[in-house]
């Protein structure tokens, strides 16, 4: 299948990309309020893929994450996500209160009609796969911060869907948790095969995760940028490599923040 | 007396806690003889105001008794066994309206919480039912049902279900955004996702929309019986209604007491227990 890149190049893939976006706006408000929050982003996500969407707050990288998820309607352009719903995390864990962690996890399942025997067998494995199994007649305020983000990714997981969409999930964590938590998706992430999109502000994060990096704009939220990873992983946040892109991606960032305020984007 | 109704409240809440959280064991202690004691002080005090009005001779006893000739008297009613046979009486009747009005008023929220135009359509109306004195019904339930059972169960369900209704759409509203968000990301959708996330998501507001439910049916019901009572059933709004018409003083003072214990310990026992259960489940139950 051949496919135009956002760069404009053209390659040829064998499976179609695991999300298409094409000229995907999206305004708020109406009238004078009016604020174009995404203009004209072209996307391709491979299947499989880490892509981190790196910007400032306020640039639309939430809003296009929505999108994907289909929380949010697009003004104008196309979107194409394969295999289904793709599952959401968000930077609060919104584990149900009244539900204990396994019902939780199993809430999903039970949603696409999976029988008992199979959500307990499921559940248990994907308690297991983020260590929380100890803690599956627990409920959500009984966790810390940590172990409730790690319960929403079991969460995720659970809904089988080919598309993890995070949306900044370790922000409100501290360095140190948010450093065990890195290694830990990124072996799920290599066990799973998923495509993942994750949203965050800091670059450290972005390179630390992804495979490419995609830096936005501010006002309107337009591509800015793409950085493609090569370092090898398992990955450690102070490696001299990650270390290094962490620093360009901040840079850039710091370049497009004057450039916006300058109204030269 | 409102004042000294809202203390049990707030030892309720405090004992469970003190036991269940047995870190520090003389904290705890301390803490819960403060919530019995609190309460029980108030009771001596109101006790004695009550005393000191009786003995400045401002009614004769015959009109207005003191505390102790009072409880003599309820300790008479409740060893015949004549408290809990009228009790009996009236809690069927308050059991059946509730429910009745529990049906209805929970109906009348889901789909004022689902649809906005049923909403919009109905929510002036039900405030101005809330709002309502409930008594104001009874010549019409008189009119429509004449003095029965009919009567009495039409004011309690007008009453308690404008505040069960508005009590679920309230909660609605309240339920955080980003758990519909996730819910619906994980496939629920319509029905299932308002039984699934969004009704457990408000149920703590709707207990509280019941609590207050309670008390509109409860007030309703003793406005009811003290105007519609038949002979064979002696509730306690009969009682009310017989010992003025005998001019006893002690028996009204002493049934009066019967109707606040009643509806004190339905509040602590039904539904404060609910309230604090589902708070303490969800990790909301206030630390003090």
């Amino acid at each position: 299948m051949s496919v135009l890149r956002s760069d404009g190049t053209q390659s040829v893939e064998l499976a179609p990309p695991a999300v298409l976006v094409r000229g995907l706006s999206r305004r708020h408000g109406r009238g004078e309020q009016q604020v174009l929050a995404l203009d004209g982003i072209d996307l391709e996500i491979a299947q499989g893929e880490f892509l981190c969407l790196l910007g400032a707050s306020g640039c639309g990288k939430s809003t296009l994450l929505h999108l994907i998820a289909g929380l949010d309607k697009p003004t104008s352009g196309e979107l194409r996500v394969e295999g289904g719903q793709p599952a959401v995390m968000f930077q609060d864990s919104a584990l149900f209160p009244w539900l204990t962690v396994a019902e939780n996890v199993a809430f999903p399942l039970e949603m696409r009609g999976a029988s008992p025997a199979r959500r307990r067998e499921r559940v248990a494995e994907l308690l297991e796969l983020v260590h929380l199994d100890a803690f599956a007649a627990h409920r959500p305020h009984q966790l810390s911060g940590g172990m409730r983000q790690r319960a929403a990714l079991a969460r995720a997981l659970a809904q089988d869907a080919r598309v993890l969409l995070m949306d900044e999930p370790f922000a409100a964590l501290d360095a140190m948790l948010r450093d065990l938590l890195h290694d830990e998706l990124e072996r799920i992430w290599q066990r799973t095969g998923l495509t993942v999109v994750f949203v965050t502000h800091n670059p450290r994060e972005a390179a630390r995760l992804a495979d490419r990096v995609i830096v936005l704009s501010s006002r309107p939220g337009r591509v800015a940028d793409e950085f493609t990873v090569d370092v090898a992983r398992p990955r450690r946040i102070d490696a001299p490599d990650v270390s290094r892109l962490a620093g360009r991606l901040t840079d850039r960032l710091k370049e497009i923040i004057r450039g916006d305020t300058d109204g030269a984007a | 007396m409102a004042t000294l109704m809202a203390q049990p409240k707030s030892s309720e809440s405090v004992a469970p806690r003190a036991f269940a959280g047995s870190r520090e064991p003389t904290q705890s202690v301390s803490r819960s003889r403060r919530g019995v004691v609190a309460p029980v002080l108030a009771v001596v005090v109101a006790l004695a105001l009550w005393q000191l009005i009786v003995w400045s001779g401002w009614k004769p006893e015959w009109v207005l008794p003191g505390p102790l000739p009072v409880l003599r008297r309820l300790v008479e009613e409740l060893v015949s066994g004549e408290v809990a046979s009228a009790a009996r009486i009236t809690l069927a009747r308050a059991a059946l309206g509730m429910t009745i009005a529990t049906l209805i008023g929970t109906s009348l929220g889901v789909c004022m919480a689902k649809s906005s135009w049923v909403r919009n359509a109905l929510s002036g109306l039900i405030a101005g039912l809330q709002t309502m004195p409930s008594v104001s019904w009874f010549p019409l339930a008189i009119l429509l049902f004449q003095l029965g059972e009919e009567s009495i169960q039409f004011v309690v369900v007008l009453g308690a279900a404008p505040s069960i209704a508005v009590g679920l759409v309230s909660a609605v509203d309240h339920v955080p955004p980003l758990l519909v968000r996730v819910g619906r990301t994980m496939g629920a959708r319509g029905f299932v996702l308002f039984r699934r996330v969004i009704f457990p998501a408000a149920l703590p507001g709707y207990v509280a929309g019941l609590k207050q439910g309670w008390a509109f049916s409860w007030r309703s019901l003793m406005a009811g019986e003290l105007m519609v009572f038949l002979a064979d059933r002696p509730s306690i709004g009969a009682r009310l209604h017989f010992a003025r018409e005998l001019s006893d003083a002690e028996g009204l003072l002493a049934w009066m007491i019967v109707v606040l214990s009643i509806g004190i310990l339905v509040d602590l026992a039904v539904f404060g227990r609910l309230e604090h259960t589902l708070r303490a489940r969800r990790g909301l139950a206030e630390e003090h």
